[in-house]
């Protein structure tokens, strides 16, 4: 356990030191932002006066809030390869893959501290999403609850996205193909939802195997320990999956 | 006696999709004593060292490091050990301390036993005045004396080398090789080299590999030209050196 945080902090720590979380952090967060005025502006401008005196009227949270996380959602879809290729790609461009597997630590505690370094990244983006929202507190109420069920979803998406991506950066020592092959798996998952939509073809079970359905029912403020369940497998079976590989390393060639 | 046996590796073999790259290598190492492992390119010796740091398993054999046994307790056995691949595993962004700390704290290294074991390694590769730089910037000669530092940091019983001093002036090369001497003295250590005079000038005893087999294994005593033992053991049954020979 205290291995995985040693290698977890000093990957966080190494995130910052080069400019890429730092230009990470600032695009996802200008652009978000840019999405949450709008929504805002739209809500205050046009939705709100023509839902003066209705029951049941959507409100901020349904409207603003939701589309927020969405939008979090996507761009990360597209971030994700960047961040998830130097994981393990890069140190074996670099060969720096060496100083780990001859330490006195496990393939298992190399995986974990690498993931959890990187989960350290996504929750610092989502507490700097999560401040725009936040900030409506202060003149509205705001729905806590559905509030929490958005962060929880998109915590759980981009933590799937990070485990997919760290097994397919395990693969190969080019950090572009990784990133590449990242970005195509996570793409497919989410053409796998729309075509489970598609009128005539729909099917149930793209809409299940798809990463995105399960993230929408959070953002509806449901918190089904299905999808739960989901989320849990999916990170589970790409980090074996990358502790098998590294391990295969050794054995075989 | 046989307790100062700090490294020993019985009937190694490994197969790469059946074509055999190292077969029934033994080899041994005595506490305080420098090991030249020699060969053509191709001979094996890239796969010898990383199977002895568990980078690689053999197909057949047991490795042994200060007597715990490399295959059944790696995290154990790893702990004696220290290594500097061909390149060294440096993390480019991190300067020499923040380094040296990380690999410190790899190796389960706390307190003020980490601070002294990184003085100590930065005082023995002469790596003070650089010690706040930025790896990145750093010339291949101290990017090579870092990666040394790494692998002696937690001062362990074998101390296994991958070309050291590859593309290095002569001035560094003859640093690193008095470096390897002083380290020769505590710890045991493997010298993987195509140098034949850096074997000579640091190594205790060779151990020649050619096509996956061990063709010689002495000590350095009596040897006058090593380059002489090396052309007879390597190119004996070669070919294309045996025609060149009988024509000339």
């Amino acid at each position: 356990m205290k291995m995985i945080w040693i290698i977890a902090s000093t990957e966080f720590r190494r995130l910052f030191i080069s400019p890429l979380a730092w230009s990470v952090l600032a695009v996802v967060q200008f652009i978000l932002a840019w999405v949450f005025l709008l929504g805002l502006n739209e809500y205050v401008t046009q939705i709100q006066p023509a839902m003066v005196g209705r029951e049941n009227a959507p409100g901020l949270s349904d409207l603003v809030v939701s589309a927020l996380y969405l939008w979090a959602g996507v761009i990360m879809l597209a971030v994700m390869p960047v961040l998830t290729m130097r994981l393990l790609a890069e140190e074996r461009m670099n060969q720096t893959l060496a100083l780990l597997t001859t330490a006195p630590i496990s393939i298992s505690q190399i995986v974990l501290g690498k993931y959890v370094g990187l989960l350290l990244l996504i929750m610092t983006m989502i507490a700097m999403l999560t401040l725009m929202p936040l900030s409506l507190s202060l003149g509205t109420d705001l729905d806590w609850g559905k509030l929490a069920a958005a962060i929880l979803g998109l915590f759980l998406l981009l933590a799937s996205f990070a485990a997919a991506g760290l097994f397919l950066s395990s693969l190969t020592r080019q950090p572009i193909i990784a990133a590449v092959s990242t970005f195509g798996l996570l793409l497919f998952l989410m053409v796998l939802y729309i075509s489970g939509n598609s009128q005539g073809a729909g099917s149930e079970l793209f809409i299940y195997l798809s990463h995105f359905g399960h993230f929408l029912s959070f953002l509806e403020g449901l918190f089904d320990s299905s999808d739960l369940m989901y989320y849990l497998l999916f990170i589970i079976s790409f980090l074996l999956l990358t502790i098998r590989k590294l391990d295969n390393e050794r054995l075989q060639r | 006696m046989e307790s100062s046996i700090l490294l020993a590796a019985e009937g190694l073999s490994r197969d790469y999709n059946h074509q055999p790259a190292v077969e029934n290598l033994n080899l041994q190492l005595q506490k305080g004593e420098v090991l030249g492992l020699l060969g053509p390119n191709g001979a094996g010796k890239s796969t010898t060292m990383q199977m002895l740091t568990g980078n690689l398993a053999p197909t057949t054999g047991s490795i042994h490091i200060n007597g715990i046994d490399l295959l059944e307790e790696p995290r154990q056995a790893k702990r004696h050990l220290g290594y500097l691949p061909e390149q060294p595993p440096v993390y480019r962004d991190l300067t020499v301390n923040e380094y040296l700390e990380y690999c410190a704290k790899l190796h389960g290294l706390g307190g003020a036993v980490r601070t002294q074991a990184i003085s100590l390694a930065r005082e023995r590769c002469s790596l003070n005045e650089v010690q706040n730089r930025l790896i990145a910037h750093l010339s291949k000669g101290y990017k090579q004396r870092v990666g040394i530092a790494q692998a002696i940091l937690h001062s362990p019983a074998v101390v296994i080398l991958d070309e050291p001093t590859v593309g290095l002036d002569p001035l560094q090369m003859r640093e690193i090789r008095k470096l390897i001497r002083e380290l020769g003295q505590e710890h045991s250590v493997i010298l993987s080299t195509h140098i034949l005079p850096e074997v000579q000038a640091v190594c205790d005893r060779v151990q020649i590999l050619n096509r996956g087999r061990t063709v010689f294994n002495d000590s350095l005593k009596g040897i006058t030209s090593l380059e002489q033992v090396f052309f007879d053991l390597v190119y004996q049954d070669d070919p294309a050196f045996a025609d060149e020979g009988g024509d000339a």
